[in-house]
């Protein structure tokens, strides 16, 4: 990999002053970074770590909103177990090892199309919070490896209502262990939100049908019958369009057996 | 270049990296412990485990200079005081938990971190902790065998391959 300056700030007005400069660039549990840069397919001149920043560590949950540090790790989440679908989605990331790197912020600010933590913060309706301003899940997903980001701009907490039930479910690429597909279905009180991670290509969206289903009728033979649209699904060598859409589908019921 | 220290096996070290200087480059080439092995360099293999402030990360994924300061523990500092294999270590020679070695640093890793958390595992908690690390040889039998045998419990049912 090519050479750059390393510097690790204390706290988040540190780091975007040292992420101001051209060339720079925010790294998380470089779980993903740095294998992009051993591969030279990134190079950046700095890299800013946000992992000794503690006011983006750890996790609150008070009343019905869990609040995760942009900076806390997939195993600190894990750990933490706010809510079922939450607890079994960080602790079913890559590896123990991974998960003790890995941060949420850095899964979202990458919006990688087969990571999970995308269908969290979307199936919950997350506030993604940075260090100017709070951006609906809604909002924030933009297409794979697109969000509303600014070049500037860090993730220092996403905060989640906390469902009644949820449940995660994923279908792991044999050989990566990334989300061939993954379902992740939450349920509240004014309805259901169903998020799908690995599946298409614009990255993590919502199975708007499933949810308006569900939503009067939580039960996973309520969408037995239903059929996904196929056609802007990711087609390779390890599932074509109709594959994943089928997936899509079944998961969802497991998630909503296993949540119910 | 920049100055980083940190405290290795209970010593403490201190050299000039750069930036782009992995955890494990810094470990295997300046400091020659060589016992933390590179196998994919894709963080997905697991030779490279080692326990960075008491918790298990892969140092072909991590840069030294984000460990500037930490501690730091290596299969070079896991036997015992007096140079004699500790628990986990006999466990593999005893269930022949190893064939070429190659992984076996990064398992012993594994192992001490999944034990520290969990005295006890059960056989799958075993299994689904060494997610991160690949064996060649073993076909992992006798591995789940060592670490279970290791952890006090009685592995005389568990099938040896």
């Amino acid at each position: 990999m090519y050479n750059f300056d390393f510097v690790k700030p204390l706290n988040v007005a540190d780091a975007l002053v040292a992420l101001a400069s051209e060339e720079a660039q925010a790294l998380g549990g470089g779980q993903t970074l740095i294998p992009t840069m051993k591969q030279r397919l990134a190079s950046p001149e700095k890299l800013v770590s946000l992992s000794g920043i503690s006011e983006m560590q750890g996790v609150d949950i008070s009343g019905n909103i869990v609040t995760i540090g942009g900076a806390t790790t997939h195993a600190n989440v894990a750990l933490a177990g706010a809510f079922e679908g939450l607890t079994g989605l960080a602790g079913g990331i890559g590896d123990p090892a991974v998960r003790n790197r890995g941060t949420i912020g850095g899964s979202l600010a990458n919006n990688d199309p087969a990571a999970c933590y995308p269908a969290a913060a979307l199936a919950t309706g997350a506030t993604i919070v940075t260090n100017d301003r709070e951006i609906d899940a809604d909002d924030y997903f933009q297409g794979m490896f697109t969000t509303a980001l600014e070049d500037v701009e860090i993730i220092t907490a996403v905060r989640m209502p906390i469902p009644q039930v949820s449940n995660y479910q994923k279908f792991e690429q044999p050989a990566s262990r990334f989300a061939l597909v993954g379902v992740f279905v939450a349920k509240y009180a004014d309805g259901v939100r169903v998020a799908v991670t690995g599946a298409s290509e614009n990255g993590v969206f919502r199975w708007s049908e499933a949810e308006g289903v569900l939503s009067t009728n939580f039960s996973a033979d309520a969408i037995l019958g239903m059929s996904v649209d196929s056609s802007e699904m990711i087609s390779d060598l390890h599932g074509t369009k109709e594959y994943r859409a089928n997936l899509v589908r079944v998961l969802t019921g497991r998630a909503v057996s296993s949540a119910s | 270049m920049q100055n980083i220290s940190m405290t290795i096996n209970g010593k403490p070290v201190s050299g000039d990296v750069e930036g782009r200087t992995l955890l494990v480059e810094f470990l295997r080439n300046d400091l020659h412990l060589t016992g933390t092995h590179v196998g994919c360099d894709t963080s997905q293999c697991g030779a490279c485990a080692i326990h960075v402030n008491g918790i298990i990360v892969k140092s072909c994924t991590m840069f030294a200079a984000d460990a500037d300061g930490a501690l730091v523990d290596t299969i070079e500092g896991q036997a015992n005081a007096d140079g004699s294999l500790n628990k986990i270590q006999q466990a593999f020679q005893d269930h022949h938990g190893l064939q070429c070695g190659f992984c076996t640093p990064g398992m012993v890793m594994a192992a001490a971190d999944l034990l520290k958390n969990n005295p006890t595992p059960t056989e799958a908690e075993v299994r689904h902790h060494l997610d991160g690390n690949i064996c060649r040889c073993t076909g992992y039998h006798n591995i789940i065998k060592a670490i279970m045998a290791a952890s006090g419990q009685d592995v005389s049912a568990i099938a040896a391959e």
